[in-house]
């Protein structure tokens, strides 16, 4: 069995108000360190078997089809170790 | 005259778009998102609400219903279709319509009364509207605030795809305060607004959606 992620951020041109929120509220409560945040989405997929080159790619071919609107967004796809 | 409106699990508009359909004379077909025969419609209403709950993005998974492949292979040959709210968010998905929707700029859902201007009056649509006309319908939505990149906002205003604007304050972060846009076309065209919601003013705040009934019907009979 193995576990794969893919993470979908929205592209850096498009603007993020829920990053920004989230932003503004972190110094409220004294964290201060913060300069820019954005929210993203993760996606933990478990498989039977090995994440082989294929099956990654055919991940790949699913995020760009439903998990991400590549027309907003941009995904990445890994293994988790 | 039939016109199908699209019922997905989680629409909640499907009646009043019903409702405005009939209310210009034309049969309304309820058209289910699990089947995908289109029971010989002459146009499509895609309604407003929060199919499939708004999961992983609006419209994101209704656009991969039964119903959505029959009407995308038509409306890409010319059936008329019409996105409302939700219903424009799945024309984006479906990629029958470029840009995407995304959450309100100041994140509140919006509820009120909207002035638009109606900037393309020749789609299959609006035909029945003045180009410049500003008309008064309801808005209300979380995820209304329409993106693009630069390159297609270009293309978008060079060729008067632009259907409608917002008139007044931005009420949503929406490029180029961008209401509503149309296909090369012009018979598919996705509104953020509720033209269905304004048939009549004992119901609504005027009856100025009509016109989008109207000129579905006067497009029909002129063919």
């Amino acid at each position: 069995m193995a576990k794969i992620v893919v993470d979908v951020m929205l592209k850096p041109e498009i603007l993020d108000p829920q990053g920004q929120a989230v932003g503004a509220a972190l110094p409220r409560l004294g964290f201060t360190f913060a300069t820019s945040v954005r929210q993203g989405k993760r996606f933990e997929i478990e498989i039977d078997g090995e994440a082989t080159d294929a099956i990654l790619a055919e991940v790949s071919k699913a995020a760009e089809t439903l998990l991400a609107n590549p027309v907003i967004e941009n995904f990445s796809v890994r293994v988790e170790k | 005259m039939k016109i199908g409106v699209v019922t997905f699990p989680g629409s909640l508009d499907d009646r009043d778009a019903a409702r405005a359909v009939r209310a210009v004379g034309a049969e309304a077909v309820a058209l289910w998102h699990g089947d995908s025969d289109l029971h010989g419609v002459d146009a499509v209403i895609l309604p407003g609400g929060f199919s499939y709950g708004d999961y992983l993005r609006c419209g994101a998974i209704s656009r991969f219903a039964p119903v959505m492949s029959s009407i995308i292979e038509k409306a890409k040959s010319g059936l008329p279709v019409l996105g409302i709210c939700n219903g424009f968010q799945v024309l984006c998905e479906s990629h029958l319509l470029p840009g995407a929707l995304t959450r309100n700029h100041a994140l509140h859902f919006l509820c009120s009364d909207q002035t638009l201007k109606i900037e393309n009056n020749s789609t299959a649509w609006t035909s029945d509207y003045q180009a410049g006309q500003e008309i008064v319908i309801p808005l209300k939505n979380g995820e209304g605030s329409f993106q693009c990149d630069d390159s297609t906002l270009a293309r978008l205003e060079g060729e008067g795809l632009v259907v409608a604007r917002y008139v007044g304050e931005d009420p949503n972060g929406s490029r180029n305060l961008i209401a509503g846009i149309t296909n090369e076309r012009g018979n598919i065209v996705g509104l953020m607004p509720h033209p269905e919601h304004a048939i009549d003013p004992l119901t609504g705040p005027s009856a100025d959606g009509l016109g989008f009934f109207t000129s579905i019907i006067s497009q029909m009979v002129s063919k």
